[in-house]
């Protein structure tokens, strides 16, 4: 599920990504289009690459972490920037897939690189009416 | 942050006394409207990396600090092995050893003048900066191992500059006991394509103009005079850095419990330095280190192509080059015992002063030089270490002005246009990929530097000798 759910959050020399979505899954991906926003508009990227990404971790929260650090890893070493992200959760496993392309820096105007996500006021929760909170601070 | 939490001990030192789990006190210097608008979560963080174990003296946070992740940015905390210290991947943070390095040219201001907007061109024609740019050159396996292992000295061995830039770097170019095998492949792959390049967000390369001498005598051991222009280069250790803290800190993350550690918070990750896991990550931190050193070499060899065609007058000599985000071992004096520490610096400057026998002979006297930068519309520092420093925080200083305004605040008030043409009215030139990015960084987001380092210098953390302000800025 695509979700435009989220937000940028104030920190004092980094930036914070939250985000809110009916599932976990949506959740993640709304995170990923966060981590996005932060180095260019993610409505100007083209789908013109997929690839997969796979992580496990031993909680909900650490698993945000690997999954942005695992975007973070494939934008720096395929100078990509992402548009679209599928994710599935098999407990605390995710496997993910992601489209996006290779930076264009005339027409992304890429503002900062994101070097990666930190475990500062790091949650994943699901309240009371079942929807699922999360938020990272990325060091930029 | 809060008075009322803070024992006033004098006049620009304020302190968290100990209770509860906390080890050591926590010490903020500043004057007391800087420290009431310090963020409470600075309070917070300094706070509770007095809760680590095996500290020493107490946890400082200097006057440009601000809330950072685990450690404030600006803190400086200092580790005992034999009682049970650790080493902390987040008290170093990913971008290890960045850091700040000033080359003389040998110009004076009117010299520069009438190609400063064509040297601003060349600059950024010739340095990889800003997202998605790349480095010319690319390390087989073997090669970025031998970088690892000799940082800024690999660099001149492979022809990015000169014997004498050595003994103007810290560490003397190479910081020993660096282990590439501790280094994981994903780090190594993400650095490839990335020697010599910028970066983005603060760093920055900047052609300034000595405006102020405060201290002619140091000056002088130095070689800055008014009107002289020199060259600060500000970056880290890449993407090879990043991913070093990343696999790190997740490692500590998860390994704490085993290690009997209770982190107040999981950024706080940290392992006992005598630990394997300990030796493993200080082995690859030192690697970092060296990359970041390799990184300002190569830089400053591209710096000077650009210099020697458009200016063949210049000389581009070393000023010095000092990290700011580090764990290095130190021997420093503690109730009149000298002992050997693991010292953690995040956003604090080493700073040893007079007579301090790592420094090399030709700055003894003058104590070593501290480099300070400012944002691209304000006045970078060089001050030089105190003797005082070494009781009041051990022998450190800040790092800069410290944001006072989040990016997205930054982006909400500023436009990058504006403040490119703002900067231009007053004789500063800006480079930059990213418009956003010029926003985000726009000098009223960071601190007054000339109050950040005016305190640092009554504080007695390192003395002012000149400022400098800038004429061309290469932003990422």
């Amino acid at each position: 599920m695509q979700s435009s759910n989220w937000n940028h959050f104030e920190h004092d020399a980094d930036i914070g990504l939250r985000a809110a979505a009916p599932t976990r899954e949506g959740l993640f991906e709304a995170m990923g289009e966060a981590l996005t926003a932060v180095v260019t508009d993610p409505a100007s990227v083209r789908l013109e690459q997929r690839i997969g990404i796979h992580c496990e971790a031993p909680d909900d929260a650490l698993l945000l972490v690997d999954w942005l650090n695992a975007l973070i890893y494939e934008m720096a070493t395929r100078r990509m920037v992402f548009g679209k992200w599928r994710v599935a959760l098999d407990g605390y496993q995710l496997d993910a897939l992601v489209e996006g392309e290779v930076v264009n820096r005339t027409r992304h105007r890429p503002v900062v690189e994101v070097k990666g996500a930190t475990y500062t006021a790091l949650s994943v929760e699901q309240d009371a009416s079942g929807n699922w909170n999360g938020q990272c601070v990325v060091d930029v | 942050m809060d008075l009322n939490r803070l024992e006033h001990t004098s006049e620009f030192c304020w302190q968290i006394p100990v209770e509860g789990p906390m080890n050591v006190p926590g010490v903020v210097f500043g004057d007391r409207e800087q420290i009431m608008q310090m963020d409470d979560k600075v309070y917070e963080q300094l706070r509770n990396v007095t809760h680590l174990p095996g500290l020493v003296g107490a946890v400082y946070a200097m006057p440009d600090a601000h809330w950072g992740y685990g450690f404030p940015i600006g803190g400086v905390a200092a580790f005992d092995a034999e009682a049970g210290g650790v080493v902390s991947a987040g008290g170093v943070g990913f971008d290890i050893s960045c850091g700040v390095r000033t080359l003389h040219t040998g110009l004076t201001a009117t010299e520069l003048g009438a190609v400063r907007s064509e040297l601003a061109d060349s600059l950024y024609a010739d340095i990889p900066v800003g997202v998605g740019s790349e480095g010319l050159i690319s390390l087989s396996d073997a090669e970025m191992d031998a970088m690892l292992c000799g940082g800024a000295r690999w660099a001149v061995d492979q022809g990015y500059g000169d014997l004498e830039d050595l003994n103007r770097t810290e560490e003397r170019g190479s910081i020993a006991g660096a282990d590439p095998a501790e280094v994981s492949s994903r780090a190594k792959k993400r650095q490839r394509r990335e020697m010599g390049t910028l970066g983005s967000g603060n760093h920055y390369l900047e052609v300034q103009r000595v405006a102020e001498v405060f201290d002619s005598v140091i000056a002088t051991t130095y070689g800055l005079s008014i009107d002289d222009i020199v060259v600060s280069i500000h970056c880290g250790s890449r993407g090879l850095g990043h991913q070093i803290g990343t696999d790190y800190l997740r490692e500590m993350v998860i390994a704490a419990a085993d290690f009997g550690l209770v982190l107040p918070d999981r950024e706080l990750a940290c392992a006992p330095i005598l630990s394997p896991l300990g030796q493993r990550y200080l082995g690859a931190m030192r690697a970092g280190m060296n990359c970041a050193l390799a990184n300002r070499q190569i830089i400053t060899h591209l710096t000077r192509g650009v210099f020697g065609r458009l200016l063949p007058g210049a000389r581009l000599e070393m000023l010095y080059d000092v990290s700011h985000n580090i764990c290095k071992v130190e021997t420093h004096v503690i109730d009149g015992v000298e002992r050997e520490l693991f010292v953690h610096r995040k956003g604090a400057t080493r700073a040893f002063g007079p007579g301090n026998p790592d420094l090399e002979p030709d700055l003894r006297e003058a104590g070593q030089p501290v480099l300070i930068g400012g944002s691209m519309g304000t006045g970078s520092y060089v001050l030089a270490g105190t003797t005082e420093s070494e009781t009041a925080a051990l022998s450190s200083a800040c790092h800069g002005a410290g944001r006072s305004m989040s990016r997205r605040q930054a982006r909400r008030q500023f436009h990058g246009r504006q403040v490119t043409d703002e900067l231009a009215e007053r004789g500063i030139v800006i480079r930059s990929p990213s418009s956003r990015g010029v926003a985000e960084e726009a000098p009223p987001a960071y601190k007054d530097v000339d109050r950040v380092v005016d305190i640092a210098d009554r504080a007695g953390l390192a003395r002012k000798v000149a400022r400098l302000e800038p004429v061309v800025c290469i932003k990422g």
